[in-house]
C-alpha cells in the first residue's frame, strides 16, 4: 500500500552559504520554517518539489519534510531530524537559537 | 615531522587553483550538483544538516604550532570560533561558506595543509599510532610509511572513483593504537626471523553496517614492495568491487564474497606484474622521508620538579596517572590533553584552546602535536621537568581534565546535531554521561573503561570497539540507543555484542549506570578492568542489570 | 557493433574531430575474433579482463572504453592494466568523463577522451584545456610507477 500523503514543507539548503532554506508561499526561499509554505495536496508538493529541482542555481537537495500546522505562527516541522534543521546543534547556541 | 619541498607546496597550490575553478563553475552553471558533488567531496566538502562542512587531514595526526595557530585562525575567520577532532585525525569546520572554501583551502596550504581525499570513493586520510616516534613500545616509527603512502594515493590517477571509500591504518608498534584491524588496509610493521622490517597486512577490516575484524592476506611484507603491492589491493578492489549497492561495496564485503583466499590469489596475480610497474624512487623518497622524522633533540636534565610535584600536588597526581604516558626517553612522558571536559562536547577546540595547545608544544613539547582518533591531543616529547609547568597551563584554559581512558573519556561522531547522515543525536548523550560521572565522583575508581557513541549504523563513533558501545538510531521519528558490551580496538579486538532492545535518550544515563555499577559489584578486584570482567563473566549479568524484567519473566 | 564515432575527441592540445574512421567492434570476451579486421577498432565494457584481449594486441589499432558514469572509475584500472601488459596502440576513454577527470585519464594510459557534443556544450574546451598539463604534479611518476 502506497505512503498515505502527509503535510508537508519542501526544504533544501542555500547553494552559497549552505543554510537550511524552505520555499515559501510566494516562491522565494526562507530561512525560517514558520514562513513556509505547507502542502496538503500531494501533486502541488511534488510539482513544486520538481520545481525545486531545476534550481540548482540557488538552493542544492531540495526535499519534502513532513510538517504540522503549527499554531498562528506557521509550520512547523514534526521528525527530530527536521527540528534540528529549524533550530540548529543541541550543543551550542549558534545564532538561529539565540534569535528565537 | 614532514616538510613539504616546492613539488608538495606546487601540487597543494595547483589543487586550491583547481577547486577555486570548480566553485565558479558550480556557481555558474557548467557543473551540474551531480557532478560537482564528488569534485567537493575529493576536496574535503560536504553539505551536512545546517551548512558546508569543511573536513581538513591532519596527516598520521601529526601537526606542529603553526599549523595548529593557522586552524585556530580559520576557525575564528571562517568559521564560528572552534574546530571538531575526529576519530580518522581529522579536525572538521561546522560552518564554512561555499564561496570562502578556496580561501580556506589556501590558508591551510601556507602552513602545509589540505582538505585533498578527506571524502569521496578514494583513499582516505592515512591514520597512524598517536604515539609514533615517542612511545617507549615502538618497533619502528609508522608516519614515514603514512606520508609516503600519502604521497602515493594522493591524486592517484586510478583510485579517485573506487567503488567506496578506502581507509588505510599503520602501526608501529605490537600494542595497536591505530585500531588497524578496523581498517580496509591495516599495516603493521613487524620484524621477521632474520630482524628485517615489515608489515604484516590485513584486509577487510571495518566498522559501520557490517563491522568485521580485518583478515591477514600478507604475513610478511618487506618495506620495499609497499607501494605495488597496496596498488595490486587496490586494482583487485577496484575491478571485482560491488558498484551495484552501496551497502556492500565496501572492500569487506568484496573478501567476504570471494573469500580471503581468492582475494588473496588475485592481489599475488597483480603483484607480479605490478612489482615491475615501479622503479626503487619510492624507497629513495622513504629514506629522505624517514630522516626528516628523527628524534627531536632531547635535553637532558633532573627530573626532581616533576617529583616533588607528584609529592605535593594530588591534582597534578591525578592527571599523571591518567594523562601520560611512558615515553622511550625515561626522562620524557607523553602529555595527552584532554578534549572531553566533563559535559563538553567530546573533541572539540575553540580557536583560544588550540593556541594554548600550540604555545605550550613550541615552548615544551619540541614543537609537536598529534590528534588521537580518541579525539584527544597530545603532546608527545614533554620533559618531565616540564610537566608541571604544563599542567598549570592547561588548568588555566580548562583543558586540564583528568579522564584519559576514564568513563568520561568518550568518543563521539557529531551526530544528529550536524550530520546528513545521523540517526540520532549522540554529543547530549557523551554530554550527560560525562556530567553523571562526575557527579558520581568515581571514574577513577572505575579505571580504564572507554564508551564510544554513534550516531547511526556508519559507526564513526567506532562503537562496535567500545568495551560499552552506544548507537542511535531512530524509531519512527523517536531517537532510540542500542548497547553493545565487550568491543576492543586493540591489537586484542573484538566486537561489541548486542545486550537487547534499545533505550530512550532519557534512559541511556541510568543504563549506563547500571552497567557499571554491577561491575563495580562483579569485578575480582581493583586491578580488573571493565573488559576483562566482561570477558571472565559474560554478558549475563550485564543483561540482567539492564533488563531485570525480562530476564526474570524468562526465568520463571 | 559499437557505437559510431559522431562524439567530440579532447586531446592535450583540445577539442578535435574524431579522426578514426573505421567499424568499432564490441567485444565480449568470449565469441571467437578471428574474423576480426585488421588495425580494427575495440569497444571494450569496463568490466572486460584485460588478459583476454593480449592475443589480439598486435591486430588492433584503437580500444574504446566505456565510462557509463563518471563515478565509476573502473576504466581507468583497465586502462593501466592494458598498458602494463603491453598494449601499445591507441586507448580512448568514452563517455560520462568530467574536464577533471582528464589527467586521471591520462595519466592511466588513455591518449585521449571521447564525449558527446551536448556535453562538450557544458564542458567548455577552455576547462578541458585547463587540465591538460597532466604531467605536472604528478605524485605517482616521483614515486616511480612507470607511466
Amino acid at each position: 500500500m502506497a505512503r498515505a500523503f502527509r503535510p508537508c514543507i519542501l526544504t533544501a539548503n542555500d547553494l552559497i552559504d549552505g543554510e537550511v532554506v524552505y520555499l515559501a508561499p510566494d516562491g522565494a526561499w526562507t530561512r525560517r520554517p514558520v514562513d513556509a509554505r505547507l502542502f496538503e495536496d500531494e501533486g502541488e508538493a511534488n510539482r513544486s518539489l520538481a520545481a525545486a529541482e531545476a534550481q540548482e542555481d540557488a538552493i542544492v537537495g531540495p526535499y519534502l519534510a513532513a510538517a504540522a500546522p503549527g499554531g498562528h505562527l506557521g509550520p512547523e516541522p514534526v521528525h527530530i531530524r527536521e527540528v534540528l534543521r529549524a533550530t540548529g546543534p543541541s550543543n551550542y547556541c549558534h545564532g538561529k537559537q539565540a534569535g528565537s | 615531522m614532514y616538510r613539504y619541498d616546492s613539488f608538495d607546496r606546487e601540487f597543494v597550490r595547483s589543487r586550491v587553483a583547481q577547486f577555486r575553478q570548480q566553485v565558479e563553475r558550480r556557481i555558474d552553471g557548467s557543473l551540474t550538483e551531480e557532478e560537482f558533488k564528488p569534485l567537493r567531496l575529493m576536496n574535503g566538502l560536504y553539505l551536512q544538516l545546517h551548512a558546508y562542512m569543511l573536513r581538513v587531514a591532519i596527516p598520521y595526526g601529526t601537526l606542529d604550532s603553526r599549523q595548529m595557530r593557522q586552524l585556530a585562525h580559520i576557525a575564528e575567520r571562517w568559521d564560528k570560533g572552534y574546530g571538531h577532532f575526529t576519530t580518522r585525525q581529522n579536525i572538521q569546520f561546522n560552518w564554512p561558506r561555499l564561496k570562502d572554501v578556496p580561501d580556506i583551502l589556501d590558508a591551510l596550504a601556507d602552513v602545509e595543509m589540505h582538505a585533498i581525499q578527506t571524502s569521496g570513493n578514494c583513499v582516505r586520510n592515512i591514520t597512524a599510532d598517536h604515539f609514533a616516534g615517542a612511545a617507549a613500545d615502538e618497533i619502528a616509527d609508522p608516519r614515514p610509511t603514512a606520508e609516503l603512502l600519502r604521497q602515493w594515493s594522493t591524486d592517484h590517477p586510478e583510485f579517485a572513483f573506487l567503488p567506496r571509500k578506502f581507509k588505510i591504518a599503520v602501526s608501529g608498534s605490537p600494542v595497536d593504537r591505530a585500531v588497524t584491524r578496523a581498517h580496509d588496509i591495516g599495516l603493521r610493521m613487524i620484524r621477521n626471523g632474520v630482524g628485517e622490517t615489515g608489515y604484516e597486512v590485513s584486509i577487510g577490516g571495518g566498522l559501520g553496517r557490517t563491522p568485521v575484524i580485518g583478515s591477514v592476506v600478507r604475513d610478511f611484507l618487506p618495506v620495499a614492495d609497499l607501494l605495488p603491492y597496496v596498488e595490486s589491493i587496490l586494482q583487485v578492489y577496484n575491478a571485482i568491487g560491488r558498484r551495484d549497492n552501496i551497502y556492500k561495496a565496501r572492500i569487506k564485503i568484496t573478501v567476504r564474497e570471494h573469500g580471503i583466499d581468492a582475494f588473496r590469489e588475485r592481489v599475488e596475480q597483480r603483484f607480479r606484474i605490478q612489482h615491475k610497474a615501479f622503479t626503487s624512487a619510492h624507497q629513495a623518497l622513504l629514506k629522505r622521508i624517514s630522516a626528516m622524522f628523527a628524534a627531536p633533540a632531547f635535553i637532558e636534565a633532573p627530573t626532581g620538579a616533576f617529583d616533588a610535584a607528584l609529592a605535593r600536588d594530588p591534582v597534578f597526581r591525578s592527571f599523571v596517572d591518567t594523562n601520560l604516558h611512558p615515553h622511550r626517553n625515561p626522562q620524557y612522558a607523553i602529555v595527552t590533553i584532554s578534549l572531553k571536559a566533563h559535559g563538553a562536547t567530546p573533541g572539540d577546540a575553540t580557536a583560544e584552546q588550540m593556541r594554548v595547545i600550540a604555545d605550550l608544544a613550541e615552548r615544551y613539547g619540541h614543537d609537536e602535536i598529534r590528534i588521537s582518533h580518541e579525539q584527544n591531543c597530545i603532546l608527545p616529547h614533554v620533559h618531565k621537568r616540564d610537566v608541571p609547568a604544563v599542567h598549570a597551563a592547561l588548568r588555566e584554559a580548562d583543558l586540564a581534565t583528568s579522564n584519559v581512558g576514564l568513563a568520561s573519556d568518550i568518543i563521539a561522531c557529531p551526530g544528529m546535531d550536524y550530520c546528513n547522515l545521523a540517526t540520532a543525536r549522540s554529543i547530549p548523550i557523551a554530554q550527560d554521561i560525562a556530567t553523571r560521572m562526575k557527579e558520581r565522583g568515581d571514574e577513577r575508581q572505575v579505571g580504564d573503561l572507554k564508551i564510544k557513541i554513534s550516531g547511526c549504523i556508519n559507526a564513526c563513533g567506532h562503537h562496535h570497539v567500545g568495551h560499552i558501545g552506544i548507537l542511535g538510531l531512530d524509531r519512527a521519528g523517536v531517537e532510540n540507543y542500542q548497547i553493545t558490551l565487550g568491543g576492543d580496538g586493540t591489537e586484542t579486538a573484538a566486537l561489541g555484542e548486542r545486550v537487547g532492545p534499545g533505550f530512550a535518550a532519557d534512559d541511556v544515563v541510568p543504563a549506563v549506570e547500571r552497567l557499571i555499577d554491577t561491575y563495580l559489584v562483579l569485578r575480582s578486584d581493583e586491578d580488573e578492568a571493565f573488559l576483562a570482567t566482561y570477558r571472565r563473566v559474560g554478558m549475563q549479568p550485564f543483561k540482567a542489570a539492564l533488563y531485570p524484567d525480562t530476564v526474570l519473566a524468562a526465568g520463571r | 557493433m559499437g557505437r559510431g564515432n559522431s562524439g567530440i575527441l579532447v586531446r592535450d592540445t583540445g577539442f578535435r574531430d574524431d579522426d578514426w574512421r573505421g567499424e568499432f567492434v564490441q567485444w565480449s570476451g568470449e565469441e571467437d575474433h578471428s574474423a576480426l579486421p585488421d588495425l580494427a577498432a575495440l569497444d571494450v565494457e569496463n568490466t572486460a579482463s584485460a588478459e583476454d584481449i593480449v592475443p589480439l594486441f598486435e591486430r588492433i589499432a584503437l580500444i574504446r572504453i566505456a565510462f557509463p558514469s563518471h563515478m565509476d572509475g573502473r576504466g581507468f584500472s583497465l586502462a593501466r592494466h592494458l598498458r602494463l601488459l603491453g598494449y601499445r596502440g591507441r586507448l580512448r576513454a568514452a563517455g560520462h568523463i568530467l574536464a577533471d577527470q582528464y589527467t586521471m585519464a591520462r595519466r592511466s594510459g588513455f591518449d585521449e577522451v571521447e564525449i558527446d557534443p551536448d556535453f562538450a556544450e557544458r564542458q567548455s574546451e577552455e576547462q578541458w584545456l585547463f587540465r591538460a598539463d597532466w604531467r605536472t604534479h604528478d605524485y605517482q611518476e616521483r614515486l616511480g610507477r612507470r607511466q
